[in-house]
């Protein structure tokens, strides 16, 4: 009954983007969904949100952007996860993010990129594909 | 197995960290670590700190890792936040508050769904208490919502218990009278720069007095503090009553061992041995797939869940009925 892998997310805000209402929403749409989400807050440097990740077992991080910074951003958090022997864990984005950049990041190690219009449905059925619980 | 023990005495981060997610997960193999892991326990002081959604325990939380820090403590936090009984999923967003200690190496920080399991949580937040005290932390801060049973346990289960309320909660005061109030050890009025503090204040110290036969036998009388946890105010006279709440444990009830006292050790083992009772046979009449027949039977009208209790349990614990 008990022995049960829960999926485990974190939702991040990374940078000084001021704008969560679309990480709130995601995050309460990752919790109808079953999954445990540790939600860490807004204007957090990559550094913190990978500490958090690796304190907090995660298997994925989502991060949100939505003020232009995202390239280096999430970069950021791709490649120090990696340095601290936790590139398992799947990283995704979201935000006003054009395809050029999506490219790029995607190249880098970003999983995957949702841009407005994607629906809440269809990122909880890409986590449920993508995302095992503890690998 | 050793190899992983060796990691969670050195501190190793990512080591403690899935090791408390094998134990929230129920894995079976983690068993074995906590034993090996047990003898590098009751080193740690632990602190709960408990109160009604909003009355600010993540932000004095918060601060009291900043002032821990600054005496020179190392400090491990548990934050326990409630899972929804409708999708099974939690957000945990205690971290929120917290997220500026977490490039300090000396903290460490994990937030915890309560779950469903069936007394589980204290547990499972038992089992975590212990990793982190095997880690080598200081003091560990468990954080809870002071709802239900399984919390109240939990909060029997630490040093020293601090409940948080805010002014103008008077129904709140009584809500949390039968169950909690008794194990607290301190209690903090947050927000007091708002209005209702002093009857709030009032309000507690008339309840903590009438056990006042108890105090004058030398009973711990809990105090009354005010603080404002987000102006960081009043938290480290808090700190303080933290110590004499730990000097009287020292005295009284032999300190940091009096989590192995006979009654926490007693209380501690009728849980573990519930818990795992209830895993096993619900494990067994599961996999036998006579607990879904079982189900099957009520719902149809064919069985009434009293027999259908006594026909399963007896056999799963190698009985043959009520009488074996």
């Amino acid at each position: 009954m008990k022995r049960e892998r829960k999926i485990r997310v974190m939702v991040a805000k990374p940078g000084l983007d001021g704008h969560d209402r679309g990480a709130r929403i995601i995050a309460r749409a990752y919790r109808d969904a079953g999954f445990e989400v540790v939600y860490t807050g807004l204007h957090q440097t990559p550094e913190e949100i990978v500490e958090a990740a690796i304190q907090e077992d995660v298997d994925m991080v989502g991060l949100s952007s939505l003020a232009g910074a995202h390239k280096y951003l999430f970069q950021a958090v791709v490649d120090l996860l990696r340095e601290k022997d936790s590139g398992d864990i799947v990283v995704c984005g979201g935000g006003i993010i054009p395809d050029d950049d999506i490219k790029m990041l995607k190249a880098a190690g970003v999983k995957e990129i949702f841009t407005p219009g994607t629906t809440l449905d269809e990122i909880v059925k890409w986590v449920r594909e993508n995302v095992t619980p503890r690998r | 197995m050793s190899d992983l023990v060796e990691k969670v005495t050195n501190g190793d981060v990512r080591a403690v960290a899935r090791l408390i997610r094998d134990v929230d997960d129920g894995m079976p193999e983690v068993r074995d670590v906590l034993k090996a892991l047990y003898p590098h326990t009751g080193r740690a002081y632990i602190i709960g700190i408990t109160g009604a959604p909003g009355v600010g325990k993540s932000t004095l939380v918060d601060q009291m890792v900043a002032h821990l820090r600054k005496r020179g403590k190392t400090v491990g936090v548990l934050a326990v936040d409630p899972t929804s009984p409708f999708s099974g999923g939690a957000i945990l967003g205690d971290r929120v508050r917290m997220q500026r200690h977490s490039l300090d190496p000396e903290v460490f920080i994990r937030s915890l769904a309560t779950r469903g399991h069936f007394g589980g949580l204290t547990q499972s937040t038992r089992s975590a208490i212990d990793i982190l005290d095997a880690m080598g932390k200081d003091v560990i801060l468990v954080e809870t919502v002071g709802v239900g049973q399984d919390e109240v346990d939990v909060m029997r289960n630490v040093h020293t218990t601090v409940i948080v309320v805010i002014p103008g909660m008077g129904d709140d005061i009584q809500a949390i009278k039968a169950g909690i109030l008794e194990v607290g050890d301190i209690f903090l009025i947050n927000k007091s720069d708002r209005e209702g503090t002093d009857k709030t204040l009032r309000d507690l110290r008339l309840m903590i007095e009438m056990d006042q036969g108890k105090f004058d036998r030398g009973l711990w009388k809990p105090p009354i503090l005010k603080v404002q946890a987000v102006f960081d105010k009043g938290v480290d006279d808090f700190l303080d009553a933290v110590d004499r709440h730990a000097q009287h444990l020292e005295q009284t009830a032999g300190g940091l061992k009096s989590r192995r006292s006979p009654d926490r050790v007693r209380q501690e083992m009728v849980d573990m041995i519930k818990t795992r009772l209830i895993e096993e046979v619900l494990d067994k009449l599961t996999e036998s797939g006579d607990f879904d027949r079982a189900v099957n039977a009520i719902v149809k009208g064919d069985l009434d869940p009293y027999s259908a209790c006594e026909n399963l349990v007896f056999p799963a614990l190698g009985g043959t009925s009520a009488e074996g």
